[in-house]
């Protein structure tokens, strides 16, 4: 059986008592009369004393037992708790702690330096104690030998397990025959005696037979432990009641068995000295010694640590295995409970979305209630307005917040998928992951998480050498594989890089042309043919292998990315790897946008694009109508007239600016009419009919009703690139004007 | 259906001709009761578990509890003609001295 998940648990479970400790001691320190707080201390530690004991742990056992005895003094009011106690008890708790963590489950040597610790921590506490408390301290150590000794009554002779069953009342109803426990016990040992009780049973009148009446005691001769008679139990736990009498138990015991079991307590005796599991001097001293622990009772106060022992013996004993496992189970699950609700709350995503629509509406009517406040002039209806328009930016960035997840978890999944298919493949990889705090909406996440996996694959299958090849080259055996995620203006990028042989253009070339894919006389860039493995029914890799190379997947990645309003670009250098670079938009519902003005219209560009913004000089406007760049600072601008791409039918503006924006690594200017400044876009898509639309990505309404574009920049740079490559190529010559 | 009751000389003879099953017992207890009601104190109902080809826990209670109305209403109730299935189910529950009180002779059949 094993038993390192429990045991994870019991630390864990330990760990957090601790910290509870701790926390009720230092308010004891400014409250001391705080008998909730007492009380607290005193449940951790006893809870703690409990599983450790489960699990055989005798020095924490042994130290939170004398801590117990001392908060139990604390607790009946005869020791007053003062600084020097709170400060020993926040030592014993780091002690505990000490312990835990130098206990595993197979050693509990202490180091000598603990074992120091724990003797003098031990030796304080009882200074605190009253004599009495700490002779029992001595029973109470669950050492065997000490048992024997010094515990009054002794323990059975019988050496087999006492088993008592009371079965509920559904057992049968749900399935379940005491009768296959039976059959099933007699597989793991031997039924010694077994005794079987139907005196709960009713009348035939009101006897249902469909319900369970039964009750077993069973002596029980095994090698299994606790925990495995207990799991023989475990479909049936929630239904019956059950206890378990380790072999050699105390008298007491059994005493305090039979004072439980619902059955008459001298038939149950009689049962047991039948069954073997006592003799009948053991049950005579028992209940003698019972009684004299209850005059004790009721008899002078001095007498009454001797009435403690008994409970102190009887509570012990009582570390049935099952009851303290199953106090442990359900810890955990207010434990667990606990941390979900402090940390986490599941919510439907369609609430979400709902709260960001709203959010959406909100801040429309808010610039609105803005424009109006302007309108009127009323100077405190402005600044009222303005602050609310800044609450709702606030509320619009949670709302957002809401929906993005890190990236990490996708992230992880492929150190498993690189492992396996490494290992398929026989060649030797490492995953290496950064970036993974990177947020990226949720939606995203889920979507991305296939191009991914078809971009990694193909860096193991068909970038990365074999072994061998690496050794030739080299190169480290160990081949690298890198994920990393970030934020670049207003986009994430996931690099998928490989150090492996990278792309063969050449190859790629020559496929592509035999593909029919271009034609043998066309000039490409290295990007472009790069490019080209992304076409449909594209591969390149002269084995077909399970793992890629069947020419699906490249095209489906670059399909999937585009769905994303995404980018994909290759960067290869032969011989030392490739990089796949996806560029894919933040998101979302709602963008921090910037406001310009052609003609009529109003354009909203994404903020996070936006670089900076100039006024052209008329000097500029009129070169620029020739050629299509600035100089800016020494560098080529080239310029995008939005006035032009549009077709806007305006008379021409006095004066004109430029929007410098930047995607990808590449910078351009919009020519503008007017700047209007910066907006709180919330996107709203075109409908069907404009889906297609380029270079718009969405619109969006403005404060007073009027309708404003929201550019799609990623096309417009794209645009741009196309239109200024061909033209160089036709013109073969370009001067970029000496402006600036 | 499924018991067969026959009364003669104070001696009832009751056979159960299918299994004493969670599926079986409702019918068979409300059955098996009344036939013990119509007795007469100190008459003997005896039950045949020849056919009794599986039982279970509550089949087993059934025979517990006309056992126990039994002794309350001063009657007797024996078992007899056990089928493999039936015994087996007794001796795992270790009742074959419950239901095997001095009157039974046929209790000798019984191995434990």
């Amino acid at each position: 059986m094993n038993l390192q998940p429990a045991h994870e648990t019991f630390i864990a479970e330990c760990k957090d008592l601790l910290a509870d400790m701790e926390e009720a001691l230092l308010h004891l320190e400014q409250q001391p009369d705080d008998e909730e707080a007492i009380t607290a201390v005193f449940r951790a530690a006893h809870t703690i004393k409990g599983s450790a004991g489960v699990f055989g742990f005798n020095n924490i056992v042994e130290f939170t037992h004398i801590m117990e005895s001392l908060l139990e003094e604390i607790r009946a009011g005869d020791v007053d708790i003062d600084a020097d106690i709170i400060a020993l008890l926040l030592l014993c708790g780091d002690h505990v702690l000490v312990l835990l963590d130098e206990t595993t489950h197979d050693s509990q040597i202490m180091s000598a330096d603990t074992h120091t610790a724990n003797t003098a921590l031990q030796e304080r506490l009882k200074l605190y104690l009253s004599d009495a408390i700490t002779a029992t301290f001595e029973v109470a150590v669950p050492d065997e030998a000490a048992m024997e000794i010094d515990t009054p009554g002794g323990t059975v002779s019988s050496d087999a397990w006492h088993i008592s069953l009371r079965f509920g009342r559904d057992v049968l109803r749900n399935g379940m025959d005491p009768l296959s426990f039976i059959r099933y016990m007699g597989t793991l040992g031997t039924i010694v005696h077994i005794v079987t009780l139907f005196d709960a049973m009713p009348d035939a009148g009101k006897m249902n037979p469909e319900s369970c009446y039964l009750g077993l005691e069973i002596d029980f001769k095994t090698s299994m432990d606790k925990l495995g008679i207990e799991g023989v139990f475990d479909f049936v736990r929630d239904d019956c009641a059950i206890r378990i009498l380790p072999p050699h138990s105390k008298v007491l015991d059994y005493i305090k068995l039979i004072e439980e079991l619902p059955e008459d307590k001298a038939m149950l005796g009689e049962l047991l000295i039948n069954s073997g599991s006592l003799t009948e001097k053991e049950l005579e001293e028992g209940i003698k010694l019972q009684t004299e622990l209850d005059q004790a009772e009721g008899g002078k106060e001095l007498n009454q640590h001797k009435h403690k022992l008994g409970e102190i013996l009887v509570g012990q004993g009582v570390v049935q295995p099952e009851l303290v496992d199953a106090a442990l189970k359900k810890q955990q699950i207010i434990k667990e409970h606990r941390i979900v609700e402090s940390n986490l709350m599941r919510v439907r995503a369609d609430k979400l979305d709902e709260l960001i629509t709203q959010v959406g509406e909100l801040i429309i009517a808010a610039s609105g209630a803005r424009l109006l406040s302007q309108n009127s002039g009323d100077s405190e209806l402005i600044e009222a307005s303005l602050y609310i328009e800044e609450l709702v930016e606030q509320v619009r960035e949670s709302a957002l917040r809401l929906r993005m997840v890190p990236i990490g978890d996708t992230f992880n999944r492929f150190n498993r998928v690189v492992r396996d298919v490494a290992r398929d493949l026989d060649k030797q990889v490492e995953l290496v992951i950064s970036g993974s705090e990177t947020e990226l909406d949720k939606s995203m996440v889920d979507k991305i998480s296939d191009p991914l996996m078809h971009l990694v694959r193909n860096a193991l299958d068909h970038g990365i050498e074999s072994v061998e090849t690496r050794r030739k080259q080299g190169k480290n055996e160990i081949a690298r594989v890198n994920l990393n995620a970030y934020h670049d203006s207003g986009s994430v990028v996931i690099e998928v890089a490989d150090d492996g042989a990278g792309l063969n253009r050449n190859k790629i070339l020559a496929k592509a042309i035999d593909r029919g894919l271009i034609s043998a006389d066309q000039k490409l860039t290295d990007s472009e043919i790069y490019r080209l493995i992304m076409e449909a029914g594209f591969s390149t890799a002269d084995s077909v292998t399970n793992v890629s190379g069947r020419g699906v997947g490249m095209d489906v990645v670059k399909r999937n990315v585009e769905t994303l309003r995404g980018t994909i670009s290759i960067d290869s250098t032969e011989g030392t790897g490739t990089v796949f670079t996806l560029r894919l938009p933040l998101t979302l519902a709602i963008i921090d946008g910037f406001l310009v003005k052609v003609g009529i219209s109003s354009y909203v560009v994404p903020l996070d694009m936006v670089v900076e913004c100039f006024e052209l000089s008329r000097e500029e406007r009129s070169n620029i109508k020739d050629h299509t760049y600035v100089n800016l600072r020494d560098e080529v601008l080239p310029l995008l007239r939005l006035r032009d791409v549009f077709d806007v039918d305006a008379e021409e503006s006095r004066r004109e600016n430029i929007v410098v924006i930047k995607y990808a690594g590449q910078q351009a200017g919009l020519v503008v009419d007017a700047l209007l400044g910066e907006f709180q876009t919330v996107i709203k898509p075109l409908g069907k009919l404009f889906e297609r639309l380029s270079g718009i990505s969405g619109s969006t309404i403005l404060g007073h009703g009027e309708v404003a574009l929201i550019l799609d920049v990623p096309t417009l740079v794209q645009q741009m690139i196309k239109r200024e490559d061909g033209r160089a190529r036709r013109l073969k010559l370009n001067h970029p004007a000496k402006t600036r | 259906m499924g018991i067969k009751t026959e009364s003669q000389a104070g001696i009832c003879k009751v056979v159960i001709e299918n299994d004493m099953t969670i599926y079986d017992v409702a019918e068979q207890k409300d059955q098996l009761i009344s036939a013990l009601k119509k007795l007469k104190k100190n008459e003997l109902m005896e039950i045949d578990l020849s056919s009794v080809n599986e039982i279970d826990t509550a089949g087993l209670q059934v025979l517990l509890l006309l056992k126990k109305t039994a002794e309350q209403d001063h009657k007797i109730v024996l078992l007899v003609a056990h089928s493999p299935a039936s015994l087996d189910v007794i001796d795992h529950y270790n009742l074959a001295a419950y239901f095997g009180d001095p009157v039974i002779i046929s209790s000798a059949g019984k191995k434990k």
